[in-house]
């Protein structure tokens, strides 16, 4: 390698990911936070010290940030819109004779 | 006004929380990296003082406490780190602003640790008022700085509580250890007070921080919270608090307090405390030293990644 090629992998960081845990069994994993770390393996046991060092979890993923592909919130309205106008998705919408029970 | 900073408005005005990829003026954007980065510079500087007394804990029990805590602090700078990265900005730029002296860290850190008691005074004094300081982010517009000071808030009381065992056992001991916790509370008292900050009138971000719910308190506010609640602390300790004019008033219902030396404060902002020097260069020292084993990482990972790719395409 030559000079600049060093210098420039010494500047690498790190890449991002996001860590989920499990807090418990019976409950889904929530997203908790993100490190930096090398490689998959290193990403586990960084998110296991920083993130589970007082018993928080049963369980980690972790996952490459650039790998997520999120929602735009610049189209958040138009994106979302088409579940404003279906009320009739909740039970709430329903009315019921006057005194039907267990419905 | 654009339709997106109207957006931005209702959001802050209804109490919700702004989150990564929204728009957000780019001043409110600036004011949470300085912010931001300056929190978690302190958090790893504040490593400093207190590993300077691990191999000289006084027991194999206040050794592992202390390690904890200090691995407490490495992990409270992670999550601010994360928290200033949503904002768009590297971790790596935001270490070199550091380590160049563009970017401050808290003050008190300049302030060495002299004696055992000093571990105490920090937990009880100085963790107590980083504790005030923080309870009311945790309600900070900013989606991830918000949630980043509850983790931190949680683990922050078992700091202070630690603090205050530290001294209140010195403080029940020989009269020389009594001594001692009461020489680094007199040291540490007022150093603890100016961590919240100039006066009001002073500073120079507050209002529009307020404004934009960054900041919750004046700073003036929370100092008062503060002293409000290490006095009586204090007294149970059966130790003194460095003040003369520390007495209660009744008529405002606080503690009124003597004047603090802003002389000093403004001298190891910039620069001139007793361990400044000291600190940047440590931190120098530690991530240089550190350098061959973040590029071995990458190398090894680039590696592993290599022979997988290799394996697979031998296998198709």
């Amino acid at each position: 390698m030559t000079e600049p090629e060093v210098k420039e992998q010494a500047r690498r960081e790190w890449p991002l990911w996001e860590v989920f845990v499990r807090s418990k069994r019976g409950l889904s994993h929530g997203h908790v936070g993100s490190l930096h770390a090398a490689d998959p393996e290193m990403a586990l046991r960084m998110a296991r010290d920083v993130y589970t060092r007082r018993q928080e979890g049963v369980s980690i993923w972790v996952v490459p940030a650039a790998s997520i592909t999120a929602s735009s919130p610049d189209e958040k309205d138009p994106f979302f819109d088409p579940a404003g106008d279906k009320v009739y998705r909740h039970p709430t919408f329903y009315d019921l004779p006057e005194g039907v029970e267990h419905l | 006004m654009s339709d997106q900073q109207t957006e931005f408005d209702t959001v802050i005005e209804t109490d919700q929380r702004i989150e990564p990829r929204d728009w957000m003026p780019e001043a409110y954007r600036k004011t949470l990296v300085r912010q931001v980065a300056q929190h978690a510079h302190s958090e790893i500087i504040g490593m400093q003082p207190e590993g300077n007394w691990i191999t000289r804990a006084p027991s194999l029990k206040r050794k592992a406490i202390l390690m904890a805590k200090v691995q407490d602090e490495a992990g409270h700078g992670l999550y601010l780190y994360s928290a200033a990265e949503t904002l768009g900005v590297s971790r790596d730029d935001l270490l070199d602003q550091l380590h160049a002296g563009k970017q401050k860290y808290s003050s008190i850190f300049n302030y060495p640790t002299l004696t055992w008691a000093d571990v105490g005074a920090i937990g009880w004094l100085v963790d107590g008022a980083a504790i005030t300081n923080q309870i009311p982010l945790c309600r900070c517009s900013y989606g991830p700085y918000a949630r980043a000071m509850v983790r931190i808030c949680k683990e922050e009381s078992f700091h202070q509580r630690q603090g205050y065992e530290i001294l209140y056992t010195l403080a029940n001991g020989t009269p020389a250890q009594k001594q001692m916790a009461q020489d680094a509370v007199n040291r540490w008292w007022w150093p603890s007070l100016m961590m919240f900050g100039p006066a009001d009138d002073e500073s120079a971000h507050s209002a529009q921080s307020m404004a934009w719910k960054i900041k919750r308190h004046s700073n003036d506010d929370l100092r008062q919270r503060f002293v409000d609640m290490a006095v009586p602390q204090a007294e149970i300790l059966g130790l003194t608090l460095p003040d003369p004019d520390l007495r209660w008033n009744a008529e405002r219902g606080h503690y009124d307090f003597g004047p603090i030396d802003w002389d000093e404060f403004w001298r190891v902002v910039k620069g001139d405390g007793p361990c400044n020097r000291q600190r940047i260069a440590n931190r120098i020292k530690a991530h240089e030293d550190g350098a061959w084993v973040r590029e071995a990482a990458i190398a090894y990972a680039d590696k592993q990644r290599a022979r997988q790719t290799a394996t697979r395409e031998r296998a198709a």
